[in-house]
């Protein structure tokens, strides 16, 4: 259980910084960046504390915020996500996560590309329109919000792949 | 009161959840609102810190586009300097010419954080209080201008760049004094920013240039901002909406100047008993 913590710790740093140096300044075709940092709330470990677990993911949100000059808007899509998790979990995995014995490396890969989408969809919607903060401008935020979320999508799954341990 | 302790005991993930979803909300809006977003910005002591580290090994990537950058405007300001002791009638010849008679005041700074794919895009320079920055002083490179200073820390300070919803600066036309604001939609690419309220009197054509106009303390007049790409009238009819094609890539900045006008004060001062009397 300490070990597991550690390691939250240091992906958390881990994440922020990468986030920071370099997947902010990537601005393919000009203005899309991907935020692959939403890893940390993507694999928190499941049956852990809740409270911690929401406040956590605003400080990795608000640390983000800070280094991109946005405010707060990291913040919010993450503390929501954060929030709504359990019943992403509870649609993308179903029987698995009722018994509590989930694992992300065991799970299967469509089951878990579900998952990723739909938290990182809602992240980037609510991140982008309160950034844009006008409504006017809907067809910009929903741009944003597609692209940016492929590109998130992919690096999340290829990170995971690539760093995932399996111990069979 | 037990029930509400209770209620508060049970719902406590929501209640946690309410209470930061509230509190980031708020930091959006409080940075939204110009000057009074205090101590959330990249200019403090942490994020500006490790910006700086990690800028100092990247620094080495750039620097032979640097020394070109460099050695070009050395020679144009040279041979500035080479004309105007030939001839004896330059004292008034070239109006674009940016005139510093004692003014105004330039320091040099390098930007550790460059933003230019959101809507509100800052960046961060690496000179702040210490080095006699503050708020409102004007940013510029060798090619143009490139923002406005708003937020300082000791060490640091952020710049609202003109590639954000939230900028807005006096302009003109270079042919002719008809002024405006330069403001930027969010909506065009990093290279192009929109010039409003030009009158309709105004001769506008594409290709022309407009610079700085001189209604601000901040810029002083005639420093070179862009080109005119198109234009169309407004749907009032009285004044032009005109998109701008930067000189400056906003994507690749590294040195600039930071001006600082030494009269800003007095103006200010000046100005203000007026604004109250009418």
């Amino acid at each position: 259980m300490n070990s597991l913590n550690f390691n939250s710790i240091i992906r958390f740093v881990l994440l922020i910084l990468v986030q920071a140096l370099l997947f902010n300044h990537i601005n393919f075709m000009g203005y899309i960046n991907p935020y692959p940092y939403l890893l940390f709330i993507l694999l928190f470990p499941i049956n852990n504390n809740r409270t911690l677990f929401i406040f956590m993911s605003f400080m990795l949100g608000w640390f983000v915020d800070l280094f991109s000059d946005s405010g707060g808007v990291h913040a919010a899509g993450c503390v929501t996500i954060a929030f709504i998790r359990p019943a992403v979990l509870k649609f993308a995995f179903g029987m698995i996560y009722e018994h509590q014995t989930i694992k992300f490396n065991n799970t299967e890969f469509g089951n878990r590309l579900i998952y990723f989408s739909i938290l990182v969809f809602i992240h980037h919607f609510i991140m982008f329109t309160l950034e844009i903060f006008n409504i006017s401008n809907i067809i910009l935020i929903l741009q944003k919000t597609l692209f940016s979320s492929i590109f998130t999508i992919l690096l999340c799954v290829l990170i995971s792949v690539l760093f995932s341990n399996k111990q069979r | 009161m037990q029930q509400i302790i209770n209620f508060v005991i049970r719902n406590k993930t929501f209640l946690l959840f309410l209470l930061l979803f509230i509190l980031s909300l708020a930091l959006t809006i409080q940075s939204h609102s110009y000057h009074k977003s205090k101590f959330i910005n990249s200019a403090n002591f942490l994020t500006g810190g490790i910006y700086e580290s990690a800028n100092s090994i990247t620094d080495y990537f750039g620097l032979r586009e640097q020394n070109k950058i460099l050695i070009e405007e050395n020679s144009r300001l040279r041979s500035k300097v080479l004309n105007s002791t030939d001839s004896t009638t330059t004292a008034n010849s070239n109006v674009d010419s940016i005139s510093y008679h004692g003014t105004y005041k330039i320091l040099t700074a390098k930007i550790i954080n460059n933003n230019y794919s959101s809507s509100k895009n800052y960046l961060t320079i690496n000179k702040g209080e210490k080095h006699g920055l503050k708020e409102d002083l004007g940013v510029m490179t060798s090619k143009g201008i490139v923002g406005i200073i708003d937020n300082t820390s000791n060490g640091y300070a952020r710049v609202l760049s003109i590639l954000n919803t939230k900028s807005r600066i006096n302009a003109q036309l270079k042919l002719s004094n008809h002024i405006g604001s330069l403001v930027w939609d969010g909506k065009t690419s990093a290279n192009t920013v929109q010039l409003i309220d030009i009158s309709k009197f105004a001769p506008v054509r594409e290709g022309d240039t407009i610079v700085t106009g001189g209604q601000s303390t901040i810029f002083p007049q005639g420093i070179p901002i862009g080109t005119i790409e198109n234009f169309i009238l407004d749907i009032s009819g009285d004044t032009y909406t005109v998109n701008i094609k930067l000189f400056n890539d906003m994507t690749n900045l590294k040195h600039v100047y930071i001006i600082e006008n030494l009269d800003a004060e007095e103006i200010k001062q000046l100005e203000n008993p007026v604004d109250e009397q009418s």
